[in-house]
């Protein structure tokens, strides 16, 4: 089943008499439970992406297809109910209210989808518990750590069981420990059923997806599916002149 | 279900701008109260001012005309000009049966003579006049007093009606009727003394200085004198001019005047100086207005720039909202209720202030001629609903403008924002 389905997306910025074309046909599809990450050099559209894939901007030219529904041509409203609807995020300073409980940070996708009070707040201790937080409910975001904030985040993006959860360098913020147990939290969500896509320009943590899609110049050049270990590649992510494949190092 | 959800997430969100940002919210009602506090008292000060200018322009005699002897400036009918026009009490008769536009009219005589209660004796102006002269000139006699009647005229009694400062100067005191006092060494009774009042108009001196008789009284105490004038109210004010016209036909007839020479007659007609008043007071009322209604835009522009601030200052919250599902009215909405609540609370504490304020200063005495003409506060229905329509107008500016700002932020440039 596809979930995602990309169709000659380009993007195009125009700033007074500067034309910037972030995106120059991108094709991509991705599918129901697959776990995918997206890398790339900075500059080179992979943020430029995430927005058209969560529908936070729409693309200059192209078709795009989330859970069914065409994305092109919708108003301001319609897509905020389509993020809320079918997509998660999780970004990299958490982004949670600082004066909201974690209870209340959880329930603001089901808020915004117009759930019942009731109901809103038995989801969002449901997916609390889930994340380990069932204890720490009632703290704002001050009161814990980083690790806690980006779990609370990542129940709020699961909350409105989205069709995909979009990450946007989840674990940029956090310790190698924290980082850890969100990789490992991601894994568990996959290992569910969940469609995850990440944008990270770490490459160890992109191995852990069980496909990778590299972003160069607002092209993709490479799109590895499977899970298959990759050896360290550090001229892969850091050189950016070359677009060798990955899995080319060994 | 999903309006009762919105509210109650706007709620919430207000809730928590009030326990966040105390101050801020706490210095913005703070704002809007003051305006609205200028601007409840300066129209209300301005309602006082018109009420009594409004009460002032009528102390001598609403809509009257007074008229005075003249002389011809132009040759009639072989008469000379120059020549002077004199009436006597018969003409002032004979006027109140010839012109119906005339509603009532009274003859006044008067001059100065010495008048005297017990063994005090004060220098004042008597006038003999008719009963209708009380209406017409607003001479309102205070409780247990009366003013001239017919009987007093038929059979030239000796009473007398003071005006309340005279009969203090007398007497030392105003509840002076049926004291006797001594008007040009004859024995008058004291039938009535003037309720106090204000005059923004007179000729020979104000109304509580001067002592009124009867114009056969008078008439039989000093045989030689002529009218100095006669009052006269039309029926209605539209109809003044044309009684103005009729006098001058009637008396022009008698003594040979053109009736088109105005200055053969003296008129006074004093529905001239209430409309000068009362446009007077209407600019006054005007002004404070805007003065006011400028001070409540400042308060605005206060509560505007605040709101922009927060706008500014809270873009990444936005742009996490709407990354999580929110749509343009759930962005919009708890800015607009935020602003137009604090200009609710801000509005209702400044008029609840303003009103102590003005309930306070209508109980203190006003003692001086200057403060009794600026008149005593007075809040109207007229200033409630320009206060509410301000203030209506600042809020939903104040909340509407900035929040249109920050659901126009385009949520994937929001989420950047630092």
């Amino acid at each position: 089943m596809t979930m995602i389905r990309m169709r000659a997306i380009r993007k195009v910025y125009s700033t007074g008499r500067v034309e910037v074309t972030a995106l120059k046909g991108v094709d991509l599809d991705i599918g129901g439970n697959e776990y995918v990450a997206v890398v790339g050099p900075s500059g080179s559209g992979k943020s430029t992406l995430m927005n058209i894939l969560g529908c936070l901007d729409t693309p200059t030219s192209g078709e795009y297809v989330l859970s069914g529904e065409s994305v092109g041509g919708l108003d301001r409203n319609r897509l905020a109910e389509i993020r809320n609807r079918h997509v998660g995020f999780v970004f990299q300073n958490f982004n949670l209210l600082p004066y909201a409980t974690a209870l209340e940070n959880v329930e603001l996708p089901l808020l915004f989808g117009g759930v019942p009070t009731r109901e809103r707040r038995e989801r969002a201790a449901a997916m609390l518990e889930r994340v380990d937080l069932a204890d720490r409910m009632d703290h704002k975001p001050t009161e814990l750590s980083g690790g806690q904030m980006q779990r609370v985040a990542i129940a709020r993006a699961l909350v409105n069981r989205p069709a995909m959860v979009l990450a946007d360098e989840p674990t940029g913020n956090l310790d190698t420990a924290s980082g850890k147990g969100i990789v490992g939290l991601f894994e568990e969500l996959h290992a569910a059923g969940q469609t995850i896509v990440m944008i990270t320009h770490d490459m160890g943590l992109a191995r852990l997806a069980s496909r990778i899609v590299q972003i160069r110049d607002g092209e993709v050049v490479l799109d590895q599916g499977g899970a298959a270990p990759h050896s360290p590649g550090p001229p892969a992510r850091s050189a950016g002149v070359n677009p060798a494949p990955l899995a080319a190092a060994p | 279900m999903l309006a009762r959800a919105e509210v109650a997430l706007v709620w919430k969100l207000f809730q928590h701008d009030v326990a966040h940002q105390r101050k801020r919210i706490a210095l913005t009602v703070l704002a809007i109260a003051w305006g609205t506090l200028s601007i409840v008292l300066l129209l209300s000060f301005g309602e006082g001012m018109k009420l009594s200018f409004h009460r002032g322009s009528r102390g001598m005699g609403e809509g009257i005309g007074v008229v005075w002897p003249g002389a011809t400036t132009r040759a009639f009918m072989g008469l000379p000009s120059g020549r002077p026009v004199r009436f006597t009490e018969e003409d002032v008769g004979l006027l109140r049966v010839r012109i119906p536009e005339i509603e009532a009219i009274s003859v006044e005589y008067s001059r100065r003579t010495g008048l005297t209660a017990g063994t005090k004796t004060v220098n004042a102006r008597v006038r003999g006049v008719e009963p209708e002269f009380g209406e017409l000139r607003n001479l309102i006699p205070q409780p247990g007093g009366r003013f001239l009647n017919e009987l007093d005229i038929a059979e030239k009694r000796r009473v007398v009606f003071l005006g309340e400062e005279l009969a203090r100067d007398l007497f030392g005191r105003e509840d002076v009727a049926g004291e006797t006092v001594l008007v040009n060494q004859s024995s008058f009774l004291v039938i009535g003394v003037m309720q106090t009042k204000i005059m923004m108009g007179m000729y020979s001196g104000p109304d509580k200085n001067q002592a009124t008789i009867p114009a056969t009284t008078f008439k039989a105490m000093w045989t030689d004198e002529r009218p100095d004038n006669f009052v006269y109210k039309p029926g209605s004010l539209e109809l003044g001019d044309q009684a103005k016209a009729e006098i001058y036909r009637v008396l022009g007839r008698k003594y040979h005047f053109d009736p088109e020479d105005t200055r053969s007659l003296g008129i006074w007609d004093t529905r001239e100086n209430q409309r000068i008043t009362g446009n007077i007071a209407l600019g006054i009322q005007l002004f404070l207005g805007i003065i006011g209604a400028l001070t409540l835009f400042v308060g605005g522009m206060g509560v505007a720039n605040i709101m922009y601030a927060v706008v500014k200052e809270r873009t990444r919250e936005i742009g996490v909202k709407m990354a999580l599902g929110a749509k343009v009215r759930q962005v919009m909405a708890p800015f607009v209720m935020e602003a137009l609540v604090m200009t609710v609370i801000g509005g209702v504490l400044g008029t609840a202030v303003s009103l102590g304020l003005i309930t306070l200063l209508a109980a203190l005495p006003l003692e001086g001629e200057a403060l009794q003409l600026l008149g005593t506060p007075t809040f109207s229905p007229a200033i409630a609903a320009a206060t509410a329509l301000i203030l209506g107008a600042i809020g939903t500016a104040a909340g509407y403008f900035p929040a249109r700002r920050a659901a126009s932020i385009h949520p994937a440039v929001s989420l950047r924002y630092e």
